[in-house]
């Protein structure tokens, strides 16, 4: 780990009492989900880390507490360095803060995880469903809904139809 | 359970606080554009707000072709999961098989021999050409330049006839594998892309000729959705999109994948940031696409094509009736998959659109944990209300042209 990766990783260690992890090359931080926004403003004034790449989750239903990793990925044009940054979100009270007024990019990507996982972002200018249509009920992405096992969307069949029609038997 | 009882269509109240007021007293009017719209690329819907013909606001809706290819991932092994890869951006397949690949590659810790890495880059250059061509075609039919989508249909064909004879497969190659490539390419293989850098060059320039000075298209292109550098970063866009604004970075360059530090290339800039820099960036690109493959092809190393690691790369067919031990490997392969060691691992490369990376957890077992893609066309597209606003409503195709968005890669 260089310099310009140490320096700020050990100010949020710290700072946050953040737990660090190192997998391959990448450097991990996980901690408290209410520093999330005073730890990215600090990271991209202080540290140049002005490009939020990717904001996901990763749901660790009955294997940790709490169940929710929030995982944010920032990167450092300036000296190409990229840190991930976790924080952890618990079943019962799936929301943290949005970074939207820090990253502009996060809104998306907010509203993906909203979509998907069901955690709520709060300060969040616009946080409707991205992807599936807003009738839906339930997050797809989350751990206890099983794959492979839909239900069908469209509830007609050859019978409906043809009592719509004016003439069926024709 | 998933069943969506309402009908999908927006009300003036949800959007009240993205719209400006006038919308809401019905001063300016609210549009539908797409998602059949013909130069949406697919199935992209805008919602616009429109003073006369000018943008005000541009709402983008996305999500028609969600297929839910993370979700499917994890259900199924490292192996099968590639094949959904080719799916998600139809149009850099190759690119697609190859971020994965490279993810896989650095959570199991395999090694690529050189020839692999080496026939990796030419497919994946080619495949950039191609994804390129399909841009220009459509970025110029939507300008009504209608004979140049034919010319790129044409010339994007002699490279799907590359890539069949190397996998068998027009699209959907999945020829990159885990720890190296499907099979050697066949003995034609090496002429037949010499064949295409010989003719290709030409054709280049006939397209510059067609377009680059033609005052219909200059003029619909020229100083249309500028974006300055910072924005443009700001919004995290990358890839063409980007550099069209003058900044500059290249994954290629910057954090150096499959070799790409043993070639000579350069990173095309613009300067105005707008549609027709662009155009002339993506223009430059495959010039340097075909210098990038000139030189893999002269310094083609021989070898083998495929790490010998049996653990996680299945052994040759040729094996499996004398050796005992080969064929359990490849029972066990084939049955079971590998185990991948727990941890998370991310790997961006640079797809035709911009920084494509796949961040791919495992918990031990032989399944993806969690498949999660970065899709440029996904963070470009983000960008587009403020591309649009203040332009017109003819302008607008060619904003979403130049932005060479696939919405297979955005909705995934």
């Amino acid at each position: 780990m260089n310099n310009h990766l140490q320096t700020p990783a050990d100010l949020i260690q710290k700072k946050y009492r953040a737990e660090l992890s190192s997998f391959r090359d990448h450097i991990t931080l996980l901690f408290n989900k209410e520093f999330i926004l005073e730890a990215c403003q600090i990271l991209r004034d202080d540290f140049s880390f002005e490009v939020l790449v990717d904001e996901t989750v990763v749901d660790y239903w009955r294997r940790k507490e709490p169940r929710f990793q929030l995982v944010y990925q920032l990167h450092s044009r300036q000296h190409d360095e990229r840190i991930f940054l976790r924080t952890s979100i618990s079943e019962d009270d799936p929301n943290t803060s949005s970074i939207v007024s820090i990253y502009p990019n996060a809104n998306w990507y907010e509203r993906e995880i909203w979509d998907l996982f069901g955690i709520r972002f709060e300060g969040h200018p616009d946080l409707r469903r991205l992807l599936l249509p807003k009738g839906w009920e339930g997050h797809p992405l989350r751990k206890d809904v099983p794959i492979k096992v839909e239900e069908t969307c469209f509830t007609f069949n050859y019978d409906e139809i043809d009592r719509g029609k004016p003439r069926a038997e024709d | 359970m998933p069943i969506h009882h309402e009908v999908t269509s927006v009300t003036l109240d949800e959007i009240k606080n993205l719209v400006s007021d006038r919308a809401v007293t019905g001063e300016t009017i609210l549009l539908n554009m797409g998602p059949q719209h013909p130069s949406t690329h697919g199935v992209l819907r805008l919602l616009l707000e429109l003073d006369g013909e000018t943008i005000i606001t541009c709402i983008p809706d996305i999500g028609y072709l969600h297929t839910g290819i993370e979700k499917s991932m994890e259900g199924i092994t490292y192996q099968q999961a590639e094949v959904l890869t080719d799916r998600m951006d139809y149009l850099n397949t190759v690119g697609n098989n190859l971020v994965y690949c490279l993810a896989v590659e650095k959570l199991v810790e395999l090694d690529v021999p050189p020839r692999a890495q080496a026939i990796r880059v030419i497919l994946a250059e080619l495949q950039r050409i191609a994804s390129h061509l399909v841009w220009l075609a459509t970025q110029a039919l939507d300008l009504a330049a209608q004979s140049v989508f034919l010319y790129c249909f044409r010339e994007r064909e002699l490279i799907l006839d590359i890539f069949e004879l190397v996998s068998g497969q027009r699209m959907m190659t999945t020829y990159i594998r885990p720890g190296g490539l499907w099979r050697e390419p066949p003995d034609e293989f090496e002429d037949a892309v010499r064949d295409f850098l010989g003719h290709f060059p030409k054709r280049i320039k006939m397209y510059e000729d067609l377009l680059t000075k033609n005052p219909l298209f200059v003029d619909r292109t020229k100083g249309i959705a500028a974006i300055s550098g910072k924005e443009a970063v700001r919004w995290g866009m990358t890839g063409p999109s980007l550099r069209g604004s003058g900044v500059d970075y290249d994954l290629r360059k910057v954090k150096p994948y499959s070799g790409y530090e043993k070639y000579e290339f350069d990173v095309p800039l613009g300067k105005d940031g707008d549609v027709f820099s662009r155009y002339i960036i993506r223009i430059q690109e495959m010039r340097e696409s075909l210098r990038i493959i000139q030189q893999v092809l002269d310094k083609l190393p021989s070898g083998p094509i495929r790490s010998d690691n049996r653990k996680f790369v299945p052994p040759p067919r040729s094996e499996l009736g004398t050796s005992m031990e080969a064929l359990i490997h490849h029972f066990k392969l084939w049955t079971e998959g590998f185990d991948a060691p727990e941890g998370a691992v991310y790997v961006p490369v640079s797809s035709p659109r911009g920084e494509l990376g796949v961040l791919l957890e495992s918990d031990g077992g032989p399944k993806p944990y969690r498949a999660h893609w970065r899709t440029p066309s996904f963070a470009n597209l983000q960008a587009i209300p403020i591309l649009a606003e203040g332009h017109l409503v003819a302008d607008l195709v060619a904003i979403i042209g130049s932005l060479d968005i696939v919405l297979g890669d955005i909705d995934r």
